[in-house]
């Protein structure tokens, strides 16, 4: 009998499909269902954040930082506001910082309520998901009731803020403590546990501590596969260094390091530590000062070039930036986690099958705004 | 629907053929116009229960608490433009929806409704319709490969090897309630279980209680049906959040409405076989002289199965696609023969 021909397939997943996390298009080469090496196509949703920042005054560029990183716009926020105050050289007041992480850390809980109710989507449970965004809903009321916006805030301004935050949000904010603690582990009961999910997601995608580190990897991707870094501890930043709170890692209860299941339950216990945080801040924080109080008139930072990294949801945010002595920056350049994390996924997903490949992007959690910019 | 041709005989159309003809017709027509219902209720019900899971309303717009949701949105496909990519084998589209409904609307040739209510009484009525429901497979192969997209061609892989592998199991769960019926009839079986082995009645009579076994067997029956109607956690053929839509990708409008049709429907054939193989049939759970009519008890059976495969689907993640051929073939098929011989010992020696 004439042997048959066989040939790969080309498959293109996206940028129209369900479990791209947005206009993201991935070039598959399958052999039935089978991947043997993915390449992801990015670009669709480029905004030119880059040039845009080059033309527009420093307060002027939060906005646009806000449009990013969609899905963690405050921590965007956070991280410019510290890099342009360092090229300044001023000092922000205490309530400022206290606030300030009260919302990045409010922030990341949003954050990652989205990447873990996506990834039950992408698994196909569906329930998750909804609860995710009830609880997500709740975070978005506590920033709606400080600065009006629920997605794209431009709360957090070079020296300052940009409203106060109201009369009983302090309350409201331990309220939504008090209800989300103990969510969580209705989250495990539903999703983390369940044999049907850890079947689906431990030992696959696995992606060594080695790897993770030359590809760049970051944030509670690169915690996932066991190595203990975390920006907020190993290079504090804003007032981090004032909190008890612990760096999450990930563990071999299901399968091994750095496999699709650690990645997502890095992210649920995070969200249990970013309480934390949230609730000694809250504690804390002082009763008096003017949030606005070091906000510069005009803010024209002296020549010279500034490298600032912060711990986003999603990974390192770096922010480089270069001031010619103007009122606009020369050039500010992002280094977005995102982008690095994907960069990964032809080296752990190529192997898997289709299914797996949904998966596995699912736990990187990519955000296409910030990877496009 | 031998009263049915009764009726017209004694009404005066005297030759046989031609009142079988008609009342052939109206059977039909019934249960096409029970099958639209079903699924009106049966989609409105997943709604609901899903809204209600997933701390929400579900739909509240449309009629009392959303009622006329789904009729309105059967209009909205009826009224779609009809949509056949250019480069589909035309025939073969077009065909598959017609072909998975067929192999579910023969089923019910077979199927009872209540006691009485059955198109045609087969004395090898499981059988004929374990037989008929395969023809599903061929309509998603078909709409997989037509379409001439790859998603789709994924989808109808995917179900070829999904249907084909939990066929197995369900039969073999089904055979099960045969062998302590002793029959392939459909009437027979619900009768054999009217008192069952211990004499008791109601509830005790029912095959799932008679010997545990069988009690097993009705979970590997529910399993095994819910991947042979493609649902949640065995919905790969469509899978949406890897394949699109799966096989039926490309379809639009009332096309895509049939398979939707199609797939409650399997849900309900579901929920009655396993009510009629292991869960009385239409007989009463209480023991004793209870009138309650025979239908209500087979469609709230039925309802119960189907509100279990509903449960299922918001509750788990899917499968991928080796696991469930891992799930069929290392753990429910060893355990369906084990039942098998299990329930032969016990028939034998007890």
């Amino acid at each position: 009998m004439r042997d048959l021909r066989t040939e790969e397939m080309t498959l293109n997943m996206g940028p129209q499909h369900p479990s791209t996390h947005g206009v993201l298009r991935l070039k598959l080469r399958t052999d039935g269902e089978v991947v043997t090496s993915i390449e992801p196509i990015l670009g669709y949703l480029h905004r030119c954040f880059e040039k845009h920042a080059e033309n527009l005054e420093y307060p002027g560029v939060v906005p646009f930082v806000d449009r990013c990183d969609y899905l963690a716009s405050m921590n965007n926020d956070h991280g410019y506001a510290m890099a342009v105050e360092q090229l300044l050289g001023i000092e922000v007041p205490e309530r400022v910082e206290y606030i300030r992480v009260i919302f990045a850390e409010l922030q990341r809980i949003a954050s990652h309520l989205v990447a873990f109710g996506t990834f039950g989507l992408d698994v196909g449970a569906f329930t998750p998901f909804l609860y995710a965004f009830r609880e997500r809903e709740k975070i978005l009321d506590l920033f709606e009731m400080t600065c009006g916006a629920r997605l794209l805030y431009n709360y957090i301004w070079v020296g300052g803020l940009s409203h106060d935050i109201p009369p009983g949000f302090v309350e409201k904010a331990y309220e939504f403590l008090e209800y989300f603690e103990p969510k969580i582990k209705e989250y495990n009961d539903l999703l983390t546990n369940n044999k049907i999910f850890i079947e689906r997601t431990a030992d696959v995608g696995v992606l060594p501590a080695d790897v993770a580190i030359n590809y760049g990897v970051t944030g509670p991707q690169l915690r996932a596969s066991g190595v203990d870094w975390d920006l907020r501890r190993d290079e504090p930043y804003s007032i981090y260094d004032r909190f008890d709170w612990n760096v999450v890692t990930g563990v071999e209860d299901m399968g091994v390091l750095g496999d699709c299941w650690n990645r997502y339950y890095v992210k649920i216990l995070e969200m249990q530590e970013s309480a934390r945080i949230i609730r000694q801040a809250l504690d804390r924080l002082p009763v008096d000062g003017d949030v606005q109080a070091a906000v510069p008139r005009k803010i024209r930072p002296p020549e010279g070039a500034l490298y600032f990294r912060s711990e986003n949801p999603r990974g390192e945010l770096g922010y480089y930036i270069v001031s010619d002595g103007g009122t606009k920056p020369f050039r500010v350049k992002m280094r977005s986690p995102a982008l690095s994390n994907l960069g990964v996924i032809d080296e752990i997903g190529a192997g898997w099958l289709v299914a797996d490949v949904v998966a596995i992007l699912g736990s990187l959690d990519i955000v296409l705004g910030e990877i496009d910019r | 629907m031998q009263g049915l041709t009764h009726f017209f005989q004694h009404i005066g159309i005297s030759s046989a053929f031609w009142s079988f003809f008609i009342a052939t017709i109206i059977y039909g027509v019934f249960v096409f116009t029970f099958l639209a219902l079903f699924a009106l209720v049966a989609v409105y019900l997943e709604r609901k229960v899903s809204g209600h899971m997933q701390d929400r309303l579900g739909p509240m717009r449309v009629g009392w608490h959303g009622l006329l949701q789904t009729v309105a949105d059967t209009l909205k496909l009826l009224a779609k433009e009809d949509i056949i990519p250019r480069n589909a084998d035309r025939l073969l589209f077009v065909l598959a929806p017609v072909v998975l409904f067929l192999g579910t609307y023969m089923v019910f040739a077979a199927l009872p409704f209540g006691p009485g209510i059955i198109g045609s009484d087969l004395n090898v009525g499981l059988f004929y319709i374990i037989a008929v429901s395969s023809l599903v497979v061929i309509g998603i192969i078909m709409a997989g490969y037509s379409s001439n997209n790859k998603w789709s061609l994924y989808g109808g892989m995917r179900s070829a090897a999904q249907i084909i592998s939990y066929e197995i199991p369900v039969g073999l769960s089904l055979i099960i309630g045969v062998m302590m019926s002793s029959s392939l009839h459909i009437g027979q079986m619900v009768q054999a279980q009217a008192t069952g082995l211990w004499g008791l009645g109601g509830i005790f009579g029912w095959n799932f209680i008679q010997n545990p076994f069988a009690f097993i067997a009705l979970f590997v029956y529910v399993v095994a049906g819910t991947a042979e109607a493609n649902r949640t956690p065995f919905d790969l053929p469509e899978a949406e959040s890897e394949l699109v839509a799966g096989a039926f990708t490309e379809y639009s409008g009332m096309r895509w409405a049939f398979f939707f049709l199609a797939e409650y429907a399997n849900m309900w054939v579901v929920g009655v076989l396993g009510a009629v193989v292991f869960l009385g049939g239409w007989n009463s759970p209480i023991p004793g002289d209870v009138y309650v009519p025979g239908f209500v008890w087979l469609f709230a059976k039925a309802f119960g199965i189907v509100f279990l495969q509903i449960w299922a689907r918001w509750t788990f993640p899917r499968l991928r696609v080796d696991q469930l051929m891992v799930t069929s073939w290392k753990y429910l098929t060893p355990i369906a023969f084990f039942n098998l011989v299990g329930v032969g010992f016990w028939l034998l020696l007890i």
